[in-house]
């Protein structure tokens, strides 16, 4: 086994074995229960505990096939994103045609620029192919009604759905020790100090949080948010073993991507607030959908991936 | 023969309903019923020939097996691989709209509820195409109420599945479906008929997702 592989199976099991500390502190609660009663509290923590099983074992998995792996867990990631995005934009018949072109051309084709390692045309390919031809496909259907709104809603979930979430696998491009097949755990990395900083974030939150950041958007407190970012510090240092950084280095790394997430899930929040919807959409178990548990991820990909080429490439 | 037609029926049911669900990811929503086998007729709005497939796709196993759709003759006969795709798939109730026809469709549709399944019918007669929220309901909702007084006439109303699939558009968008079950409702005692479609049009309605501006 090479040493990617080793560090790889040692971080899933490290996973599995907080996930059963969880899942078996969840249980001793629930026996403890009087018989025949429910706490909703508890079973909203279980069900979230069952998704990130399946969560660890898919992101496990997909790093352990490697590239190929990799891509198609994410391209199906921004997928599932997209059509959730989409479903509460703003659009009109005439923009079937782009819409399906953003679904069945644009995405596929942005992961496979990122799968071939074409630095310069996955970095352009939305921003700019994507930006300016799409809505020259709606305009051509000659409905001018909410046009802007139509097309920059559009731009906007095919930014954070595609562009945004493709800058995960894109990290396996970064080249920056000889051994180029240990980019794939950066991904590791990434992933987990802003997942664990969220669900820190969330505890601190409860715990001693006090002045709201964003008050009638979010419950995220400033208190929260600096604990979550001092723990992913903590977590991001303890880490760096897997990725080509030194101690500073990725706790700084990782405290940068774990604001910028945090902060990214208040402006999902604003848009859902506006649409007048609590979740994204249902396919998460417990979570509700595929944004509502990628949105910090979401947010912190590209920083990480701009910031890790500019100071490491 | 006959097996190996019933056979492939089976199969691209599940495939069309494996492809209707990974397309919009449909969802039930059961706001107003449990998903239990009773005899209902579901009555839903339409928008668009995704509808009914929507719908079929949406319901338990349990309660796929025991329900029919009530669908145009015209259409679903007009070719063979729709003749294999109606009548044997979705297991339709073929009812012919002509009126020059003497085989009435209200004679059909009772049959099939005295044979005990559930139904699917979409009271507004035609696609909706216009921006009201549902066309005026025809009388057959009606008449199936009094005829058979104790099924649940069920409303249900399919979120989104105009800008899925327009009418005149070949690429279907892969957006998230949702088919709500409202609350059911019957005939009342002395209630005429035109009151009772307004009440039943309007229990439609309230299951529409608040439109936003």
């Amino acid at each position: 086994m090479s040493s990617t592989t080793v560090d790889i199976l040692l971080l899933a099991f490290g996973s599995f074995g907080i996930l059963i500390a969880l899942t078996f502190l969840g249980e001793v609660l629930r026996a403890r229960q009087e018989p025949g009663t429910q706490n909703p509290v508890l079973e909203t923590y279980m069900t979230r505990i069952q998704s990130w099983w399946g969560m660890v074992a898919f992101v496990g998995t997909a790093l352990l096939v490697g590239k190929l792996g990799v891509m198609v867990l994410f391209a199906f990631c921004s997928f599932a994103a997209l059509r959730e995005f989409l479903t509460l934009t703003t659009k009109a018949q005439a923009d079937h045609i782009s819409l399906a072109l953003a679904f069945f051309v644009v995405l596929p084709l942005q992961y496979l620029f990122v799968g071939m390692g074409w630095t310069g045309m996955y970095t352009v390919f939305i921003p700019v192919y994507a930006f300016l031809l799409l809505p020259i496909v709606s305009a051509l259907r000659g409905n001018a009604e909410k046009f802007l709104i139509r097309v920059a809603e559009t731009q906007w979930g095919l930014m954070i759905a595609v562009f945004c979430v493709s800058h995960v696998p894109a990290l396996i491009n970064l080249t920056i020790t000889e051994n180029s097949d240990r980019a794939v755990l950066m991904i590791a990395f990434l992933v987990m100090v802003v997942q664990f900083g969220d669900l820190l974030e969330y505890f601190f939150g409860r715990r001693i949080g006090r002045n709201k950041i964003a008050p009638g958007l979010s419950p995220k407190t400033w208190e929260g948010v600096i604990c979550g970012v001092l723990c992913a510090m903590v977590i991001g240092s303890l880490l760096s073993w897997i990725t080509p950084f030194d101690v500073f280095g990725a706790a700084a790394l990782a405290g940068a991507s774990c604001l910028v997430g945090m902060l990214g899930s208040l402006v999902f929040a604003a848009i859902k607030r506006d649409r007048g919807v609590k979740d994204w959409s249902h396919l998460i178990p417990g979570q509700g959908g595929f944004v509502d548990q990628l949105d910090s991820v979401i947010f912190a990909a590209p920083i990480f991936y701009h910031l890790v080429r500019f100071f490491y490439g | 023969m006959k097996f190996l037609r019933h056979f492939a029926a089976r199969i691209v049911g599940h495939a069309l309903r494996i492809f209707a669900r990974a397309i919009t990811a449909v969802r039930a929503d059961w706001q107003g019923i449990e998903p239990v086998p009773r005899q209902r007729v579901y009555f839903a709005n339409h928008t668009s020939n995704g509808d009914m497939p929507m719908i079929w796709a949406a319901l338990p196993s349990a309660l796929r097996r025991e329900v029919r759709p009530v669908a145009a003759a015209d259409y679903w006969l007009k070719n063979k691989l729709r003749a294999f795709v109606g009548p044997e798939v979705f297991n339709c109730v073929l009812v012919d709209r002509r009126p020059e026809v003497k085989d009435k469709p209200m004679d059909k549709i009772i049959a099939a509820l005295d044979e005990g399944s559930s139904l699917i019918i979409f009271p507004e007669g035609n696609r909706n195409m216009t921006d009201e929220l549902l066309l005026p309901f025809k009388a057959g909702l009606y008449n199936m109420g009094v005829a058979r007084p104790d099924v649940d006439l069920v409303p249900t109303w399919i979120a989104n599945l105009n800008t899925i699939m327009p009418k005149g558009e070949i690429i279907p968008l892969p957006l998230i479906c949702t088919v709500t079950f409202g609350a059911p409702i019957h005939v009342k005692e002395g209630e005429t008929k035109d009151e009772f479609l307004a009440r039943a049009s309007t229990a439609l309605a309230e299951l529409a997702p608040e439109t936003k501006s």
